[in-house]
């Protein structure tokens, strides 16, 4: 399909065009992802759109006032201040809508992104009819032109992308702080409204270098793609914001050098669904919130969960037979009385046996569909019983929970009962004297036998 | 300046896109969805260029039913990644519709060689040129009215709204502010939030087909949140978010025509600015002045109500 030394070509940015471009976006995804991260936690992920479409009105006020003050009206210098200006503005704003009022920051950034907009639409509208000055392509500022990038677009990106790399490293902790617990931050005597501004500053900075640069719509998946993949892999800031950036400039570099192979594919786009590939790999496979790892997570759990009511089922049923005093022996219990003990279907009772059998903690059913604890099951299931009374006692002891309630709440939580916790509720009953050493304490309701 | 018949037509037509968008925007205010509109609107751009490449031209029902499609699956897509996913509603959005409108680009491109489809002509509409596509010319005491086709869509568009927000009222209500509730109470929540959010596509579409997505956006947020700062009884904020974005779409067209005046341009070089843009930033008036007057929730009260409690 490709020649191969066009692809080598291309890897080794021997084209001077191909490398502005691939290290430009390459950076602009560095810096994006970095700042997308914090976006993320902050739950502010559509800022960058708001924030996008709020430069407009900007862009236009300062080519109009160029013109006003008889240049051309296009200095770049001139149009990134402008944007920057009224990016800050919509982003103060949102804030101020927000911490004044009830309505939430989802409106509070629907209405700026709109409403500035319009106004950007209105301004852009009386410009590009002005005799004086060549406004046309005024908008290509925000709808960006990737493929012919220029060696100022590239200082601009570097020096931006060097300041916010720099800046977030220097008041890491105080963002983090800011993601997680804003209350918190603000009791500790954090400035956190001036924190939250400079960190919306930041944004914009990138932003609005982005989007003469690249675009809009790339901006706001470069905001907003990378730090929702890397999400999915960890739960730690810094390897997550590490990550994001990591897949922002990967995604830069992989999208810019395709478009550069393939001719007539706009590089933007390209990169949005190489961000996007990212993003459904992360979502599929991610380490720590993947969906296949939450999936075998839940079924493991489940599993687990099953195991253990067939043991304390089984427990129970055997310890009813054996009189208050004497030991519980095992004994082989019908099926059906087991399937009596709880609210289970057969299928699940069913797997529950055969995941039993197979860890040897029950024998394999015979023809008269009985089952049989092993030493091994039986050892298994007055542990588990022993938890679930332990945690009974407690309620009643210390939650004051009615005892004909306890059961219910009990099961819900014996599951997840921790060795540190079981020792713990030991140490407190048998100072009550309601239980004593390593034997079963009785059960503080009566047991309604299966049939 | 003077008033042509074609600015009533275009006032018309503002009113119509405005109030059918602001009928809906109450509850996606309410439930924190008020992107939607913004996520739709740029996400239609593949249903567009499929349409345009099965069918070979731009007839607009084709074209119609292809952004509708994917204006819908938007919604679906963005609950999908929240719900399974566990990503935050707002991030899934933004990364549903900027995938999307990145394949319609690329799908533009391929046949850019014979199409006149241009991705900005998705953003802005031209709300100014709709009453020059008349299609119907009924008779009315005496004289012919030309109607424009954009009117007749609208109209369709505001009624089915309408009727969707008179008829299920209460079940969107209890829907919107408690689901759990909802459900228990037998009413069928997610139903209820696909008919929403189908209807909202649907909106949004036919809605920037003929004025801009601008329009738009604006109007499914701001005249909603406006009302929301007035009223807490749900059928008041209804109503109240429906005369603010008739409002907004009237006074939009008449500061369009006056605010070149104003800038100190020449009138006779620039006749008029942008429509729909007007109508936005008229809204964001209203809004302001909501937020800093109203009588309950506004800042000055609030500011004024803790002085007196000291």
């Amino acid at each position: 399909m490709f020649e191969i030394s066009e692809i080598i070509d291309v890897l080794l940015l021997r084209n001077y065009n191909t490398r502005l471009v691939v290290i430009c976006t390459m950076l602009l995804g560095c810096a994006c992802g970095l700042m997308g991260g914090f976006l993320l936690l902050r739950k502010r992920s559509l800022m960058g759109d708001t924030l996008s479409h709020a430069t407009l009105p900007g862009v236009c006020l300062a080519f109009f006032v160029g013109v006003m003050l008889g240049g051309q009206g296009k200095s770049l210098p001139l149009l990134l201040l402008g944007a920057t200006t009224t990016g800050v503005l919509g982003c103060a704003t949102v804030l101020f809508i927000r911490n004044h009022s009830r309505i939430k920051d989802d409106a509070a950034m629907g209405i700026v992104l709109s409403v500035f907009f319009g106004a950007g639409v209105a301004l852009l509208t009386i410009v590009t009819k002005m005799p004086s000055g060549a406004a046309a392509g005024l908008e290509s500022f925000i709808y960006g032109k990737t493929a012919s990038m220029v060696l100022s677009d590239f200082r601009l990106l570097t020096a931006v992308t060097v300041s916010v790399l720099s800046l977030s490293a220097l008041l890491f902790k105080e963002f983090r702080l800011l993601c997680f617990d804003e209350v918190y931050a603000a009791a500790q005597g954090w400035p956190v409204k001036r924190l939250d501004v400079l960190l919306l500053a930041l944004v914009t900075l990138v932003t609005v270098a982005g989007l003469q640069a690249v675009g809009l719509i790339l901006i706001i998946a470069f905001l907003i793609t990378p730090a929702a993949a890397a999400r999915f892999w960890t739960d730690r800031l810094d390897q997550m914001l590490l990550l994001s950036a990591l897949i922002g400039g990967v995604s830069g570099w992989m999208g810019a050098s395709l478009s550069a192979l393939i001719p007539n594919l706009p590089a933007g786009a390209l990169i949005v669904l190489v961000a996007a590939v990212f993003f459904l790999l992360s979502l599929l496979l991610g380490t720590k919130r993947g969906v296949l790892v939450r999936y075998l997570r839940q079924l493991k759990l489940k599993r687990s969960v099953g195991r253990q009511h067939l043991l304390r089922a089984l427990y129970e049923i055997l310890e009813a037979e054996a009189g208050p005093t004497d030991d519980v022996l095992i004994r082989s219990v019908p099926f059906r009385q087991v399937r009596g003990r709880r609210t289970w279907s057969d299928r699940q009772l069913r797997g529950s046996v055969r995941l039993a059998y197979r860890e040897a903690l029950i024998d394999a059913v015979n023809d008269r569909d009985m089952i049989t604890l092993t030493r091994a099951g039986l050892e298994a299931a007055a542990q588990v019983t022993r938890n679930h009374r332990l945690w009974e006692l407690y309620l009643i002891e210390y939650a004051d929970v009615a005892t004909s309630r306890v059961d219910r709440d009990a099961d819900a939580v014996e599951h997840v009962l921790g060795e540190k916790l079981v020792a713990l509720l030991e140490a407190k009953l048998i100072k009550l004297r309601m239980t004593s050493g390593l034997q079963v304490p009785a059960s503080p309701h009566p047991i309604t036998p299966g049939d | 300046m003077t008033w042509y018949i074609i600015d009533t037509w275009i006032v018309l037509i503002g009113i119509l896109a405005a109030v059918a968008c602001a009928l809906l925007g109450n509850f996606l205010v309410l439930r924190k969805m008020s992107m939607m509109g913004d996520a739709i609107s740029h996400a239609v751009l593949p249903g567009l260029a499929i349409a345009f490449l099965i069918t070979g031209a731009r007839a607009s029902l084709t074209m119609f039913i292809g952004a509708a499609v994917v204006g819908i699956l938007t919604a679906l897509f963005t609950q999908w990644l929240s719900r399974f996913g566990k990503v935050d509603e707002g991030a899934s959005m933004g990364i549903v519709f900027t995938t999307l409108f990145a394949v319609g680009l690329l799908l533009i491109v391929q046949a850019a060689d014979h199409v006149d489809l241009d991705a900005s002509c998705v953003l802005y509409g031209a709300i100014e040129l709709t009453p020059l596509d008349v299609v119907w010319r009924p008779e009315l005491f005496g004289s012919a009215l030309q109607v424009p086709r954009s009117v007749l869509v609208l109209s369709a568009v505001c009624a089915v709204n309408l009727l969707f927000v008179v008829l299920f009222f209460k079940e969107l209500r209890i829907a919107s502010f408690d689901s759990e509730l909802a459900t228990t109470m037998g009413i069928n929540a997610s139903l209820m939030h696909y008919m929403l959010m189908t209807l909202v596509a649907i909106t949004t579409v036919a809605a920037f087909e003929a004025v801009g997505s601008i329009i738009v956006i604006a109007m499914l947020i701001v005249p909603a949140a406006a009302a929301h700062l007035l009223t807490d009884r749900l059928h008041w904020m209804v109503v109240i978010s429906a005369t603010f974005a008739a409002l907004s779409a009237a006074l939009g067209h008449v500061s369009a025509i006056f605010l070149p005046g104003w800038m100190g341009v020449d009138p006779s070089v620039v006749e008029a600015t942008s429509t729909s843009g007007m109508m936005a930033v008229i809204a964001g008036v209203l809004f302001f002045i909501v937020l800093f007057c109203a009588p309950r929730q506004g800042i000055f009260v609030q500011k004024f109500g803790r002085f007196e409690a000291e």
